[in-house]
């Protein structure tokens, strides 16, 4: 099979296109018969218990994994057909949030906004600085340029990573977790800023998450992702009023539905050694 | 009886086998590395960082090793020449050991447990935090853009430190052998530089602490890129570096004596 | 840091390693700088080398001027082939001798030359005609034991006469 390399096509609709999809590692199945489709300037959220692979599905529209069958398309690009150059050059139009920021230790918080514009461009340093001090005021940072990502909070981090995703003006952004580890305010700062990016850059969001009342908010789209299927879908209303049991079960936070609290074990009681 | 010897010899298949594949997923390891040096070549200043990091970092702890390096020798070596009634014959002997032997070797110890494991520390944490898969994700190579400056900035250094560490032993036997025993002056340097040669011993000095520099900063970088992504795998990794790269380096101490000393 | 600091830094580090490998060069090995380009060689004969070695030195009233580069043996002639890499500062004449000396009593052997009086200089490729071997130690205990024997045999000889008359 021929590699190909990127060229866009801004024809389709579609950002993103997933058809009947399925992923193994080695032998064991991740993810089976998944389809799903992301439109220009939308804000989809992946969802799902941890371990069911929404992260896996994450990874491979990232393409640092290829899928085992079936077809992913981002931007009308076949991920699978491409080489490593191509990969490279459709990634610069992606950004990625990783779950705790990623952001580099031995670099200041300008100097990992500025990575990406310095690995891929020829800009003079003063234009470099103009970018960063614009991308860290969108995520209201600008002030902190200096500081050291040690220095910074959870949440900081997570913005100045956002910052850095956003600092090659990608079309896709994807989201590896925002919301983990959040306080209250600094989840709610990051859900608004998430929306905002995706209204005025006009990109379209991947979030994975399991924060379901802070998605339900912001998203346009919702996939929920249970062992290996997309078990649901639809938009934040439908889901509200689903009456399915797992997106009951999901939405609500109960214990026991269909995804059980206890992990399958013999009885209780002989375990115990009761019976006798 | 039979069955325990089936499975202890099992055990030491499983360990045969385990330790070839990782030998050579280092070499290919090595190879991308070298593959990927030209960008970094291109951009000197991300190899100069490391210089600073593995090199001048270094720089105390070879020094002071160095000089008490030295002055051991000096006082062993005096002790045991002059029960022959060779005393002047002090400089040869801390000279010829130092840089034929000692000083490569010491500091490339020291080396490995100064600057390869803070490498393989950085590499594996930058990868448990996902630093790497970041990089990956902004379509910049992490072999390209971290490994292979750490690469060049620790080969380069290496053997300049081995040098250091030799000249100041040699300051060190001197000290003490001169200046604290009384020697002769004269006595010692004459008799070092006329049994110490330029290419036969000095440079075959250099070349060694060229290929541990090269041995220690591949088992470095490999182990720390290979760790598994938690805060347990980093800290065995780096414990692994030190061993591996001790044992690499004696080991590979012994082959180029052989092949450099023997027809002498 | 700061790029200026590092750099300065690295600069001083990478000073320092040269200046140590100076230090090694000149003032602790000899920078025994005989290469083809500034020495020329010369090849001598010896029917027994004793324990010389390549890189042994070659000496001129005491002063090194050279070094032994290569050992070899000639199947034809049952010699040893010795060459030596001279320094071009010293020069020749074509009949000087080499003779293979020890320093010492049990020290390292090394090639002593005793200049002639010829008027032409050895050049590049030359064989040395006067070469004297090593002398082996245990040859001459042996010619001193039989020397020894020699001598008793002459002195006790007339004296056992003597007796007898």
């Amino acid at each position: 099979m021929p590699a190909v390399t990127y060229i866009p096509s801004p024809v389709s609709d579609n950002l993103i296109e997933i058809r009947d999809l399925s992923f193994a590692y080695r032998e064991r199945p991740v993810l089976k018969d998944i389809n799903l489709t992301a439109r220009r300037g939308q804000v989809i959220a992946i969802m799902g218990i941890s371990g069911g692979g929404k992260t896996t599905l994450l990874r491979l529209i990232g393409g640092a994994l290829r899928p085992t069958t079936g077809v992913l398309k981002v931007d009308g690009v076949d991920m699978s057909r491409l080489d490593q150059d191509g990969l490279y050059r459709l990634r610069r139009r992606m950004g990625m949030l990783f779950q705790f920021g990623a952001l580099f230790t031995d670099l200041s918080v300008f100097d990992n906004v500025a990575f990406p514009l310095r690995e891929h461009t020829d800009l003079p340093e003063e234009m470099i600085r103009d970018l960063v001090l614009m991308k860290l005021n969108a995520v209201g940072l600008r002030g902190a340029h200096e500081l050291m990502p040690a220095e910074l909070s959870g949440g900081m981090a997570r913005r100045v990573a956002l910052a850095r995703a956003i600092a090659l003006e990608p079309s896709l952004i994807l989201y590896d977790e925002p919301f983990a580890g959040l306080d209250p305010i600094s989840l709610g700062v990051t859900g608004n800023l998430i929306r905002r990016l995706t209204d005025t850059l006009g990109v379209t969001s991947i979030v994975v998450t399991h924060d379901i009342q802070e998605s339900l908010r912001m998203v346009d789209y919702v996939y929920f992702v249970s062992a290996g299927v997309i078990a649901a879908q639809g938009t934040p209303d439908q889901l509200r009023a689903s009456v399915e049991p797992f997106v009951h079960q999901f939405v609500h936070g109960q214990e026991e539905g269909p995804v059980p609290f206890h992990y399958p074990a013999q009885p209780y009681a002989d375990e115990l050694e009761l019976a006798a | 009886m039979m069955h325990s010897l089936l499975l202890s010899l099992r055990g030491i298949g499983a360990h045969v086998i385990d330790g070839v594949w990782r030998l050579g997923l280092a070499m290919r390891f090595f190879s991308m590395t070298l593959l990927h040096s030209g960008q970094s070549f291109r951009r000197f200043h991300l190899i100069i960082r490391e210089i600073f990091s593995s090199g001048v970092l270094s720089l105390i702890i070879i020094l002071v090793s160095g000089l008490f390096v030295g002055m051991v020798l000096g006082l062993q070596g005096y002790e045991t020449l002059r029960t022959y009634g060779s005393e002047e014959a002090l400089g040869i002997l801390v000279a010829l050991s130092l840089v034929r032997e000692l000083g490569p070797v010491v500091a490339a110890l020291l080396f490995a447990s100064r600057a390869g494991s803070a490498i393989t520390a950085e590499i594996g944490l930058m990868k448990a935090t996902e630093q790497l898969a970041a990089m990956e994700m902004m379509a910049v190579d992490p072999i390209a853009r971290v490994v292979a400056p750490r690469f060049w900035g620790a080969v380069i250094s290496m053997p300049i430190l081995a040098a250091l560490f030799s000249a100041m032993g040699i300051l060190g036997g001197y000290l003490v052998g001169v200046m604290l025993i009384g020697i002769d002056s004269g006595a010692f340097w004459s008799q070092m530089q006329a049994a110490v040669d330029f290419r036969e011993d000095i440079l075959n000095g250099v070349l060694k602490s060229f290929v541990f520099g090269i041995a220690v900063t591949v088992i470095a970088l490999f182990e720390g890129y290979d760790a598994p992504p938690t805060a347990e795998g980093v800290s065995r990794a780096t414990t692994r570096t030190v061993v591996t790269s001790s044992l690499a380096i004696l080991g590979l101490d012994f082959i180029l004596t052989a092949f450099m000393f023997r027809g002498v | 840091m700061q790029r200026a600091t590092l750099d300065l830094w690295v600069g001083i580090f990478v000073v320092a390693g040269i200046a140590a490998l100076l230090f090694l060069a000149l003032k602790v090995g000899n920078m025994s700088g005989f290469d083809s380009a500034t020495s020329y060689m010369v090849k001598a004969e010896f029917d027994n080398i004793g324990g010389l070695k390549p890189r042994a030195p070659i000496k001129s009233a005491g002063v090194v001027v050279g070094r032994v580069s290569n050992i070899g043996f000639d199947a034809k002639t049952y010699a040893a082939t010795v060459s030596m890499k001279i320094d071009s500062r010293y020069r020749f004449p074509k009949d000087t001798g080499a003779s293979i000396m020890t320093s010492g009593l049990l020290g390292e052997q090394y090639i002593a030359l005793e200049a002639g009086g010829d008027s032409k200089m050895l050049a590049e490729g030359d064989t040395l005609k006067l070469t004297q071997s090593a002398v082996v130690l245990e040859n001459l205990i042996g010619q001193f034991l039989a020397g020894k024997a020699d001598g008793e045999a002459k002195s006790t000889g007339p004296a056992k006469a003597e007796k007898g008359i």
